[in-house]
Formats: structure tokens, C-alpha cells, sequence
């Protein structure tokens, strides 16, 4: 018995939305069986895990808050990869956008303007495109791999702001934990009751429905889609890769240096070595869930923020370890590549190849 | 530099050059087949967790090296059945492989922190390893060392030089012509695979078994990302991949010693010096660029479905 990949006339529109529900449905199954199989009762940890993060305004506030970076992030790269460009080092443009963003609230502490976080956002995506545009341009010039130069870049990042909060950066008041100085009520975001809901969702919905108009609307979406699907066609066209390949660099680079300041100005509230709990890397399955599609993307981000909630929440009630969200997440990118086949082939599963023979006949 | 001080550098430039050849030779196969696996990293911290866990509770290194290398070959498998069986896409797929593997090898190991962990014992060879310096660098290494090497001159001779690595090559080259001629690219990717798996997941358990005998979260570090730039650097082959792993295992050990020698260079930078080594590696091969792309395997990264 063996399985056979059978292709489809055209794309099946009905599994383009559902395959992602199947993925969602099949990794809560294989949750379960992982509960079970660490001694835990399965049904009470699945209910805690995904269920309760709904069950009050707080952790509905909460979830927000942590999908809010994994929106940015994840818009930015659903446009990346659709391009078929791999920003994998999400993470340490995050890191060096914080890093940039920081240095208003570190270097000119006594600055107070309306302009003082309007000026704090726009260093944070600079810094984005700044660690961004260097596996751009190592491709573009020297054909050197976008996947392994923008990861490792993820490290050196990592290192240099634990250097910076260790050293030259770190809080002179602070009883030398590694740390910089707190920032200042003008230098957060502003908070929207009286919760940690704030500003920055409005900015990842903004940035959202921005790219879903430019991937649908403009002759800019429709480059990226051509470049991706087919870069042949998209050469006789006369788009260039390299300058798509700078262009998705910068933005996805730019959104994740927002998310990195937006994260750092409002949850954090300051510089230290961990800024994030895998953000840039959590984006990535964001993207795909989201079918690559920025409004797609919204919904995913949401789901996965669960995660991290349900992965609180389980470790506090069962004592199930946080380590726990990590592997649902890598679970549930497993199933969503594996469901997004469904959508171009018809699986047939079958007895012998005599028999596979006749159902091609 | 006298003598003692010279053969300890050069026996920890072993150690830390070990753990990338392995890997990064399963990584040169599966690539040679056709197939891009980014999952390098997972499948090497679950090769580090197995191989810590069950030379902790059995007690025998050796079977920690075995655990470690079924752990990573595990791992592979539904890397294998979505990339090769579902032609899902292999960079988004590999990426998968590796959170999946990080993730999971957290859960598992968290029991083992801070546990001491057994070490894997150096061969002694009566009469050779007593030889002044050479002795203890040549015949007083661990096996996986010895092991390492071996695994090269064999990959290299049964991908160059037998008719199953004429095979391999061409289903990595041109899959549409090897499968005209009749060769199951599936299987053959398949194999690759789950090679690949294996050696990274022996490389994974040098690192929990002989490099810090400990498990330590994510305790590999960005290896895996490493071995992968590696196999770019050897242009897929096995030679140069030796001495590119070499070569790299020196300079992440002498910036150590440079630290050691108290020249005022904070640590955090030596830390990255292996990134930066590996973009600037990765940049210099890279611009040789009509060359690189001639060693390429055509048919990498491509998933193939068979028409009937």
C-alpha cells in the first residue's frame, strides 16, 4: 500500500481555507497524544491550552498584546516569501530594531516631544532594513544564500545587544543587572485602558491592511506574485529579481525592527539580553498559516498567540513544562505545509501499482 | 607557544571541527540527491538529547552514539514524507524540522539539565598514543573522530567512484532523466534523507557526548546552520568539506585562545565570530558565482513527482 499524489485540474478553492483548519484540527490531535504520551490528562491540558486563553477579558487583552509583533513580523514576511525571497532572520532584525529604537530613550533621556516615539518607531525601522539589507545585498552581489546569511545574522544580533546591556549600554543605577535604563512614560507606547493593550496593534493592522491592498492592487503585488510563481515570465516582463529581493528585504526587514521597538517601548520597557520569546522565528509559521496572505496572516497570528498563552496557562495549572508551546508550533507548521498539498493534489491511496496504473487509466 | 600548550589548541580544534564534518557530510549526500534539508539543526539537538539521555541512564557512551544517530534519522522521517511523498516545500518544511527539533529536544532534555553527563573516552592504542604530541593527535582521539574521517573518504568514493553514487548524483542532477531510465527517485532521495539524518544527529551527540558531556537547551548553537554553509563552502565535495570543517574548528578555537591570552576583546564578539566567519565564507565562495553554480546539483531544492 502506498500513497499517490494525483494532480488536480486546478487549485481546489474549498481546501485553500480549509487546509489550514485541517492543520489546526490535526495539531490539536497530535497535542493531545503528546499530553498523553508525558502523563498528563490529555483532555483537561488541550482544554487549558487552547481553550482558556478566551475565557476572560484579560487573557483576550493578552493575546493581543502577543500577536500584535507576530502580525508585523509575519505580514512582512508572507510578502517576502511569496516573492519566493527567504528572510529567515526575522529574529535579529527584531533585535537590531530594538537595539536602534532604544538609542532615544538611552542617549537623549531628557527629550520629551510629542515627536520623542513617533522618532523612536521610525530608528527601530531603520534598524530593521539596516540588518536587513545585508543578506540583500550579499545576494544581489555576490550570490551569497539569503536563508544562512540572514540567520547567522540572528546570532550577531542576539550577541550584540547582550554586549551592549552587559556593557556600554547598561543601567549605571541598576545594581549591575544587565539592563539598560527604564524608559520613560514618553517613550512607551500608549496603552489603551488600563491594561497592556496598546498602541502597537493599531500599527500591526495598519501595516496588514497596507500589504494586502499592495499584494491585491497594485502593479507592485502583482510583481512579487509573478517573481515568485514563475521568475522566468517575470524576467520577460522586465521585473528585476534584484531589486525584488531589496525591496522585500527592506519591508519585511522594516516590520520587524517595528515589531522589535514596539515590543520593547511597551512590554519590556527596556533593554535586556531577552527581548523576545522567538518572535521572528514564531512569524515564520505565522506566514504560512496564514496561506501567505496578510489578512490570512491576522488570523494565524491570533492562533499562535494561543500558544504562548496556552503554553502559560498549562505550565502554571499542570506543570506541563513551556517548552511544550515550542514543539505545538513546529507540529502545527508540519501539518500546514503537509494540508497545504491538498489544495494542488488529490491523495489516492493505494493497494499495488498494478492498481495505481488503472486509476491513472 | 610551547609544545603542551600547541597540542591542547590543536586536539579542542578537533573537537570543535568533528561535530560539523558529521553533520555537514549527511548534509553533502542529502544535497547530492537533490534535496535541501534546513532541518540540520533540529535533527543535531535531538541527536544531542538522545545521545545525553541514553548514555546517562544506560551508562555506555557508545549507545548514546547510536541513540544519537536514530534520534536524528527519526527526525528526518517526516521531513522525508512531506518533501518527498506530500512535494511539500522543502525550505519551509526544513525550517519546520529544525523549531520542531528544538522544541522537542527542550521538552525531553529538561529533566537533564545541569545532570553530569558520561563522556565518551579517548582510544588508547598501547606504544602509538604514548608518542610525544603526535601520539595523543593522531591515535589518542575518541571514535566518532576517527569515524568522521572515515565517513568522508567513503562518501567521497561512493559518490565519485561506485555506480549507487552515479546514481545519486543523477537523480540530484536531473531527476526527470533518472527516472526515464528507471531509478526510483523517491527511494533513492529517501535513503539520502535519512543519512543525512543520521549524521546529524551524530554530530548533535559528539556535542553532548564529547565536546561538553552535558545537555544544555539549543546547546548546538546555529552548528547546524553552520554544517549547511559548509557544504556550500566544499562545493559538495567530500574533500574539501574536511578541510573546510577543519578550517573552520580552528578559527572559532583560536579566537578562544585569543581570549585566553587577556587581550581586552569582550566575549560576546569572539561568540559571533563563527557567524561572521560563515558569511564571509559564504560570501567569498559565492562570488566565484559561474563556478558555484556549475558544482550545484541541478534538481536541488525542486520536489518531483513522478508522471505515469
Amino acid at each position: 500500500m502506498r500513497i499517490e499524489l494525483e494532480k488536480r485540474p486546478e487549485r481546489s478553492a474549498t481546501m485553500a481555507w480549509a487546509s489550514p483548519l485541517i492543520a489546526v484540527m490535526a495539531t490539536v490531535v497530535t497535542g493531545g497524544l503528546i499530553f498523553a504520551a508525558i502523563g498528563k490528562p490529555p483532555l483537561q491540558a488541550l482544554w487549558i491550552f487552547f481553550l482558556e486563553p478566551f475565557s476572560s477579558l484579560w487573557s483576550l487583552e493578552e493575546l493581543v498584546v502577543k500577536a500584535t509583533p507576530l502580525i508585523l513580523i509575519g505580514v512582512g514576511l508572507s510578502v517576502a516569501y511569496r516573492a519566493n525571497v527567504w528572510n529567515i532572520g526575522a529574529e535579529g532584525q527584531f533585535t537590531f530594531g530594538a537595539l536602534m529604537g532604544a538609542i532615544v530613550p538611552i542617549f537623549f533621556n531628557s527629550w520629551q516631544s510629542p515627536l520623542t516615539l513617533v522618532v523612536m518607531l521610525a530608528l527601530g525601522i531603520l534598524g530593521g532594513m539596516i540588518w536587513a539589507a545585508i543578506p540583500a545585498f550579499l545576494k544581489i552581489k555576490a550570490g551569497a544564500n539569503e536563508i544562512l546569511v540572514s540567520l547567522m545574522l540572528v546570532y550577531v544580533a542576539q550577541l550584540l545587544l547582550d554586549w551592549l546591556v552587559r556593557g556600554p549600554w547598561r543601567d549605571p543605577k541598576g545594581y549591575n543587572f544587565p539592563k539598560s535604563v527604564g524608559f520613560e512614560d514618553w517613550q512607551t507606547m500608549p496603552v489603551f485602558g488600563g491594561g497592556r493593550l496598546n498602541l502597537g496593534i493599531v500599527l500591526a493592522l495598519l501595516a496588514a491592511v497596507a500589504l494586502a491592498i499592495l499584494m491585491r492592487r497594485t502593479m507592485k503585488g502583482f510583481e512579487v506574485r509573478v517573481l515568485g510563481e514563475a521568475p522566468r515570465a517575470g524576467r520577460f516582463a522586465g521585473f528585476s529579481s534584484d531589486r525584488m529581493t531589496l525591496f522585500v528585504f527592506l519591508l519585511s526587514g522594516g516590520l520587524a525592527g517595528l515589531a522589535g521597538i514596539v515590543e520593547v517601548a511597551s512590554t519590556v520597557g527596556q533593554l535586556q539580553p531577552n527581548i523576545s520569546p522567538g518572535y521572528g522565528f514564531t512569524a515564520i509559521i505565522v506566514a504560512f498559516l496564514g496561506r501567505l496572505d496578510p489578512i490570512g496572516v491576522v488570523v494565524a497570528a491570533l492562533m499562535l498567540a494561543v500558544s504562548y498563552l496556552g503554553g502559560e496557562a498549562a505550565q502554571v495549572a499542570l506543570g506541563i513544562s513551556d517548552k511544550a508551546a515550542r514543539v505545538f508550533q513546529g507540529v502545527l507548521l508540519f501539518w500546514v505545509l503537509a494540508c497545504d498539498t491538498l489544495i494542488y493534489y488529490r491523495l489516492r491511496i493505494v493497494r499495488s501499482a498494478s492498481a495505481a496504473e488503472e486509476g491513472a487509466a | 607557544m610551547d609544545q603542551s600548550a600547541l597540542l591542547a589548541v590543536l586536539l579542542t580544534i578537533v573537537t570543535a571541527s568533528t561535530p560539523l564534518l558529521l553533520a555537514a557530510l549527511g548534509e553533502l549526500v542529502t544535497e547530492r540527491a537533490g534535496v535541501l534539508n534546513l532541518g540540520v539543526e533540529g535533527m543535531m539537538v535531538m541527536g544531542a538529547v538522545a545521545g545525553f539521555a541514553v548514555a546517562l541512564t544506560t551508562g555506555s557512551p557508545y549507545l548514546g552514539i547510536v541513540a544519537a544517530a536514530a534520534a536524528g534519522a527519526l527526525l528526518a522521517v517526516p521531513f522525508g514524507f512531506l518533501t518527498l511523498n506530500l512535494v511539500a516545500n522543502q525550505v519551509a518544511t526544513g525550517l519546520a524540522l529544525t523549531l520542531l527539533g528544538l522544541g522537542l529536544s527542550g521538552l525531553i532534555g529538561e529533566r537533564f539539565v545541569g545532570q553530569p553527563g558520561v563522556r565518551l573516552a579517548k582510544l588508547h592504542i598501547p606504544g602509538l598514543s604514548d608518542i610525544p604530541f603526535v601520539g595523543p593527535l593522531f591515535f589518542g582521539q575518541d571514535i566518532l573522530v576517527y569515524l568522521s574521517i572515515v565517513l568522508a573518504v567513503l562518501v567521497s568514493w561512493v559518490v565519485f567512484r561506485t555506480r549507487a553514487g552515479l546514481i545519486l548524483r543523477a537523480v540530484g542532477d536531473n531527476h526527470a532523466s533518472a527516472h526515464a531510465l528507471g531509478y526510483s527517485v523517491v527511494r533513492v532521495r529517501w535513503m539520502a534523507v535519512l543519512f543525512g539524518g543520521a549524521l546529524a544527529g551524530l554530530g548533535g551527540g559528539y556535542l553532548s557526548l564529547a565536546y561538553t558531556p552535558q545537555w544544555i537547551e539549543n546547546m548546538t548553537a546555529g552548528r547546524g546552520w553552520i554544517a549547511l554553509a559548509l557544504v556550500v563552502f566544499s562545493s559538495w565535495l567530500p574533500s574539501r568539506l574536511v578541510i573546510g570543517a577543519y578550517l573552520f574548528g580552528a578559527v572559532t578555537i583560536l579566537g578562544f585562545f585569543v581570549q585566553g591570552l587577556g587581550v581586552g576583546v569582550p566575549a560576546q564578539l569572539l561568540s559571533s565570530l563563527p557567524y561572521i566567519v560563515t558569511i564571509a565564507a559564504l560570501v567569498v565562495i559565492s562570488t566565484r558565482r559561474g563556478k558555484a553554480r556549475a558544482d550545484t546539483p541541478a534538481c536541488l531544492g525542486q520536489p518531483f513527482v513522478p508522471d505515469r
